[in-house]
């Protein structure tokens, strides 16, 4: 069972961010997928849980200037079934349709995804290939300056992930190889393209997390074609090993995948 | 102690729990309806399923007052006295259980396929839309036999 805790569910920004600051020890629960595990397993004991499943500011899909901006307390389910998002960046919504399973996808969201940068999890890679800005209780981040290694992000303690605002790209496709039991990206990359200009984001593989693979960048800059990429390969020694998968396999899957997501725009591609 | 208000297979129910109670505990533990199983506790095996205004998920894993205002169904939610609902039906027709111990999280998985895809679908969605529920004993063929059938897909001995 989990340590005793104090739950509270605002319903404006202001007042979370003023439960947190007047809490001992608290946390922001979105869909809870991540927390309460963690809390089940007594790795996280926070005072006070901070609910943002009520805040309207928190809530949404729109479009407006080349840019698709999604609510932080959006699902992945509503995510991968929104017409805006399936319209516009379908390896988006693909990508939110393919985490976990349906019942978490129920639950889970965009907003805890990205905030706790979880090193296998999809959204990240999402956020720097498309180039996102980042906008909180505070103020707007840059998808450059967010990630900041393994389950770090640039939030203070207490700033609240309120919107993602995804450039939309020409095209763009998103890879995965998932782990066959948790389902977690044992490798994977989203390749997105705006005019001449490629990024390309690779999560689940690194050590410090997602990260842009720059050199795919250029060569697919020059060349947008799965065969620009030929005899390109990731440095082992920076690459995740568990009992899941060796640095080597990993290095090897994160260039398949951006293989595929070359090949593959406009898609969500599972390996 | 928080008192939670919310609907359950009809009923509006007022408990009373501590916050840290996770709503498979709410129903078991609080209310006694033990239909609803624990199987993993980590979110992966699907046998704690029930459905949330509408949506499937795993009671292990969301607090009891997450649940304030909502509309909750289970397993004991879905026969009509001694009438089985169609989806246990179709279980029972198609061999689609042995041990029993994860069909509760099965069946309201299926149940919910049904209501958020009607009856189009196919094997292939079926055992997408299944992924979320592990079954050691049946090799899921039955179980995914059992949603066709309830949505009139399954091809008949005669045709």
């Amino acid at each position: 069972m989990m340590y005793a805790f104090s739950y509270h569910a605002p319903i404006s920004l202001s007042e979370a961010r003023k439960r947190f600051e007047e809490s001992e020890d608290a946390a922001y629960i979105s869909g809870g997928h991540t927390l309460l595990p963690t809390m089940k397993n007594r790795l996280a004991a926070p005072s006070d849980l901070v609910s943002l499943g009520q805040i309207e500011e928190l809530q949404g899909i729109a479009v407006a200037e080349g840019c698709l901006t999604i609510g932080a307390a959006e699902t992945h389910a509503s995510v991968a079934a929104s017409d805006a998002v399936t319209g516009r960046i379908p390896a988006l919504a693909g990508l939110a349709g393919s985490i976990g399973d349906v019942q978490v996808r129920h639950r889970g969201t965009i907003g805890g995804s990205v905030a706790n940068n979880d090193p296998a999890a999809d959204y990240p890679s999402a956020v720097l290939a498309l180039d996102a800005r980042l906008h909180t209780s505070e103020r707007v981040i840059e998808a450059s300056d967010f990630f900041q290694g393994v389950y770090t992000t640039a939030l203070e303690p207490g700033e609240i992930l309120t919107k993602v605002g995804f450039r939309i790209p020409d095209t763009a496709g998103y890879a995965k190889m998932r782990n066959p039991a948790s389902r977690y990206a044992l490798a994977a990359a989203f390749v997105a393209r705006f005019g001449d200009s490629v990024r390309v984001a690779i999560t689940g593989a690194s050590e410090d997390g997602v990260f842009r693979w720059t050199e795919a960048e250029e060569r697919l800059s020059k060349d947008f074609s799965a065969g620009a990429l030929a005899g390109l390969t990731l440095n082992e020694a920076d690459m995740n090993e568990d009992i899941h998968a060796s640095r080597g396999y990993r290095a090897h899957l994160a260039a398949l995948c951006t293989r595929k997501a070359v090949e593959l725009q406009g898609r969500l591609t599972l390996l | 102690m928080t008192t939670v208000s919310l609907t359950i297979n009809g009923d509006r129910r007022q408990v009373d729990v501590e916050d840290r109670t996770l709503l498979v505990d709410l129903l078991r533990e609080t209310l006694g309806m033990t239909g609803t199983h624990v199987g993993c506790d980590t979110t992966q095996c699907g046998a704690c399923t029930v459905i949330l205004d509408g949506k499937a998920v795993k009671s292990c894993t969301i607090l009891a007052v997450m649940a304030e205002g909502a509309e909750l169904r289970t397993i004991e939610g879905l026969a009509d006295g001694d009438t089985l609902h169609p989806m246990q039906q179709a279980f029972c027709d198609n061999h689609a259980l042995q041990c029993g111990f994860c069909t509760p999280g099965m069946i309201m998985a299926a149940v919910n396929i049904i209501e958020r895809h009607g009856t189009d679908i196919d094997e292939s969605l079926v055992r997408r839309e299944l992924e979320g529920n592990l079954c050691r004993c049946t090799g899921y063929h039955n179980i995914v036999k059992a949603v066709l059938d309830v949505a009139g897909k399954l091809p008949r001995a005669s045709e």
